[in-house]
C-alpha cells in the first residue's frame, strides 16, 4: 500500500477530488475488471458477430446452408474421409445422407438460435417485469391471481404442451395441404417461450417490488400524487433493473437450449430452417458411423450457452456488490 | 396448520382442473379431425364415423368434457369398440395403441420412475456434496473445481452428454448395454445397466445446479447471526454446520428438489428421446405425433398432477425442515 485511498475497485482516489459515481458506473467498472466476464463477453460478441454476418459468411466461403455435396459421400451416404469429411473446403464436414455443409448450417443455425432466444427472452422478462410489478405494488386479489397464473404455468408440463400445441397452431392456421411458412414455425416457438418463461422474471421482480413499496421514497412520491405508471416505471423499475437485467441474461441462454430442444424432439423448427437441436437429433442415429457430427453442433451449442452462463454469473456478481466471489 | 393444508389442497385441485380445461380446449377446440389422424390413409368412411360417435365427437363440447370429467371420478362407459366399461380414473381409449388410457400409463410410468428416482437420488447427494464442500472453503481449488464442475453442467443440454456418454460407454468402449428398460423385479443388474447412463447424465445435470445454489445457500447461512450465536455458546463445528447451517441452507435446495423430481416424473422426454426409453415422454411425444388426443390429455394431466403434488410436499417439507417457517 502507498498510502492513496482506494476505491473498492482499487482505483486511486485523487487527494482533495471526491468521485461521484452512480451504482451502475460502478457495476460497469466491476465488470470491466472481472477476466472471466471480459472472455466470455468477447465469445458472445463474436458468436453475434457470426449469427450476424451469416450471409457475408456464406459468400465469402462460398457454400450456401441448402447445397448438398453428394459426390463427396460414399456408397452408404457417409462423408468420405476423416472425421466426418473435415477438409480445407468443409471446415467442420459434411452432414451424412443429404452431404450438406456443416459449418454453414451452424453458423445459420446460430442466426436462428439468436433471434428466437433474445426475442423471447425480451418479451418474457417484459411480461414477467410488468406482472410481477404490478402483483407486488398492488397486492391484494391482483397479488393472488398472478401467484396462481405462476404456479399453473409451473403445472402445465412445457415440452409435451410445446409439442402438442405447435403442429395444432400450425393446422389452425394452414390448412392439411398449406405449405406452413418457417417464419411460422419461429413465431410459434417465441410465443411459447414467452407465455412459459415468464415465471421466474415475475417472482423475482414480485419480490423486489415488495420489499421497496413500504419505502420512504415510494410513499413520498405516492404523497405527491404521482400516478400507478410513475411509480411502477420511474420509482420502482430503476430500483429492481439490477435482477431484471440478470434474469434477462439467463433467460436468453435457457431459451437458447430450450429451441434446440424442441427442435430435438421434433417440433419447433422444421427443415429446412437450420437448427442445433435437429442437426444433434440427426446425428444421434449416426453415432456409431460418425461421431464427428454430433461433436460439432453439440460443441459449438455448449460453448454458446457456457459464455452466456459465465457472463450472466460475472453480470450478477458486479451488479450485487454484497455477492463475493 | 389445518387451514393451510385445506387451502393448499384447494388450489391445487383448481390449478389441475384448469390444467384440464386448458388442455381439453387446445385440443378437442382446434379444428383437427382427432380421428382421421387415428388411422390410415385407407380408412373407409363408415367406420371413421362410428369411431367419432363413439368418442362423442359429435356432442357439444362441454359435455364432452363433463364426460371425460366424470370418467375420472367415477369411470364410464365406452363404445364396444373401446372395450366396454372403463373403471375410475378413466382417461379415456387409445385407437393408436388399442387399449385403455390408464393401462398405457401404467405400463410407462414405471420406466419413467426408474429413471428419475435414482437420478433424484444421485443428483442431491452429488449437488449437495459438492456446494458443502465448496462453501466450507471459499477460493479454493476444491470449491473452484466445484464451480467449475457446477457452470458445465449447466451449460450443457442433456442429449449433448447423452450422445457422449453413449458413444463412449456403449459404441466405443463396450462396457454398457445399449440403454433398454428391464423391469427391476425381474432383473436388477439388466435394469440397473440399462438405465445407467440416463442417471448419469440427468445426475451431472442437475447436480451442477444444485451445487450452485447450496453454495450460495450454505455462504448466506454461515453468516447470519444464528450461526455465530451457534458458534459463540461453543458448539463443534459439527454441530454448527450439522444442525444449524445444514439445516437452514438445505430449505430452498428442498423446493427446487421437490419441483423438478414432480417435473421429471411427468416425462423426463429429452432423456427418454436420447435414450431411447419407452417412458411417459417418450409415451406423449408418440402421442403427439400420432394425434392421439385421449393420450395427449392424459400426459398432461399426469404431468401436471405431479407437479401440483410435489409443490404440496414442498410447501410442508419446508415448515418441516426451516424451524423459522410457520405456516398460516
Amino acid at each position: 500500500m502507498d498510502g492513496t485511498l482506494r476505491t473498492g475497485t482499487g482505483d486511486p482516489i485523487p487527494a482533495g477530488r471526491t468521485v461521484g459515481r452512480s451504482p451502475g458506473r460502478l457495476a460497469w467498472m466491476r465488470l470491466r475488471r472481472d477476466r472471466t466476464a471480459l472472455v466470455s463477453a468477447a465469445v458472445l460478441v463474436l458468436f453475434v458477430l457470426v449469427a450476424l454476418a451469416a450471409p457475408l459468411i456464406e459468400a465469402a466461403y462460398g457454400i450456401g446452408p441448402h447445397d448438398q455435396f453428394q459426390r463427396r459421400l460414399d456408397g452408404f451416404g457417409m462423408p468420405l474421409g476423416h472425421a466426418g469429411g473435415v477438409s480445407g473446403e468443409h471446415f467442420f464436414g459434411l452432414e451424412p445422407g443429404l452431404g450438406r455443409d456443416i459449418f454453414i448450417r451452424l453458423v445459420y443455425g446460430l442466426r436462428t438460435s439468436f433471434f428466437v432466444a433474445c426475442t423471447a427472452a425480451v418479451l418474457s422478462t417484459l411480461i414477467g417485469a410488468a406482472l410481477g410489478g404490478l402483483a407486488g405494488y398492488l397486492g391484494g386479489w391482483l397479488d393472488a391471481v398472478v401467484s396462481w397464473l405462476t404456479d399453473l404455468t409451473l403445472a402445465m408440463p412445457f415440452l409435451i404442451v410445446a409439442l402438442a400445441l405447435t403442429p395444432t397452431l400450425a393446422l389452425r392456421f394452414y390448412g392439411q395441404r398449406d405449405e406452413v411458412p418457417p417464419s411460422f414455425g419461429v413465431g410459434v416457438l417465441i410465443a411459447i417461450f414467452a407465455v412459459f418463461g415468464w415465471t421466474s422474471t415475475a417472482r423475482l421482480v414480485r419480490g423486489q417490488v415488495i420489499a421497496l413499496r413500504e419505502r420512504e421514497f415510494v410513499a413520498a412520491a405516492r404523497a405527491s400524487g404521482a400516478g400507478l405508471g410513475h411509480l411502477l416505471v420511474r420509482q420502482l423499475l430503476p430500483n429492481t433493473w439490477a435482477p431484471i437485467l440478470v434474469s434477462f441474461s439467463f433467460a436468453v441462454p435457457q431459451f437458447v437450449t430450450g429451441e434446440a430442444a424442441l427442435s430435438f424432439i421434433g417440433v419447433g423448427l422444421t427443415e429446412p430452417t437450420p437448427s442445433f437441436g435437429r442437426m444433434i437429433y440427426q446425428s444421434l442415429d449416426y453415432l456409431q458411423t460418425d461421431p464427428a457430427f454430433v461433436l460439432f453442433p453439440g460443441g459449438t451449442l455448449v460453448a454458446l450457452v457456457f459464455a452466456f452462463n459465465l457472463f450472466g454469473d460475472a453480470l450478477r456478481d458486479a451488479l450485487d456488490p454484497r455477492s463475493a466471489r | 396448520m389445518l387451514r393451510f393444508l385445506l387451502k393448499r389442497a384447494l388450489g391445487a385441485v383448481l390449478t389441475l382442473f384448469t390444467v384440464s380445461v386448458l388442455t381439453f380446449g387446445m385440443f378437442f377446440a382446434l379444428p383437427r379431425d382427432p380421428v382421421s389422424g387415428m388411422c390410415p390413409k385407407n380408412c373407409d368412411p363408415q367406420r371413421l364415423e362410428r369411431v367419432r360417435q363413439e368418442l362423442g365427437l359429435r356432442d357439444p363440447l362441454v359435455d364432452q368434457y363433463a364426460n371425460y370429467l366424470k370418467g375420472i371420478v367415477a369411470g364410464r362407459d365406452l363404445g364396444g369398440a373401446q372395450g366396454g366399461r372403463c373403471d375410475a380414473p378413466c382417461l379415456g381409449w387409445s385407437y393408436v395403441n388399442n387399449e385403455a388410457v390408464t393401462d398405457t400409463l401404467a405400463r410407462v410410468l414405471p420406466v419413467t420412475v426408474s429413471i428419475v428416482v435414482p437420478a433424484a437420488i444421485g443428483w442431491l447427494l452429488l449437488g449437495v456434496g459438492l456446494g458443502m464442500v465448496s462453501a466450507l472453503r471459499p477460493g479454493s481449488w476444491w470449491d473452484r473445481a466445484a464451480i467449475g464442475f457446477s457452470l458445465t453442467g449447466a451449460s450443457v443440454p442433456l442429449y449433448v452428454v447423452g450422445a457422449v456418454l453413449l458413444l463412449v460407454f456403449v459404441y466405443t468402449l463396450r462396457w454398457l448395454p445399449v440403454p433398454a428398460y428391464t423391469p427391476l423385479a425381474t432383473d436388477p443388474l439388466r435394469w440397473a445397466g440399462g438405465l445407467v447412463l440416463a442417471w448419469c447424465s440427468l445426475a451431472f445435470l442437475y447436480s451442477a445446479i444444485y451445487a450452485r445454489l447450496f453454495r450460495a445457500q450454505l455462504l448466506e447461512t454461515l453468516s447470519e447471526d444464528f450461526v455465530r450465536t451457534a458458534r459463540a455458546k461453543g458448539l463443534s463445528n459439527t454441530r454448527v454446520y450439522g444442525k444449524h447451517a445444514l439445516r437452514a441452507a438445505i430449505a430452498p435446495v428442498v423446493t427446487v428438489a421437490g419441483l423438478d423430481v414432480g417435473a421429471a416424473l411427468g416425462g423426463t422426454v429429452i432423456t427418454e428421446t436420447t435414450f431411447g426409453l419407452p417412458g411417459l415422454g417418450r409415451a406423449a411425444v408418440d402421442a403427439v405425433r400420432a394425434g392421439d388426443l385421449p393420450m395427449i390429455m392424459a400426459t398432461v394431466l399426469v404431468a401436471a398432477v405431479f407437479v401440483v403434488l410435489a409443490n404440496l410436499l414442498v410447501d410442508l417439507l419446508y415448515a418441516a425442515i426451516d424451524p423459522r417457517v410457520r405456516l398460516g
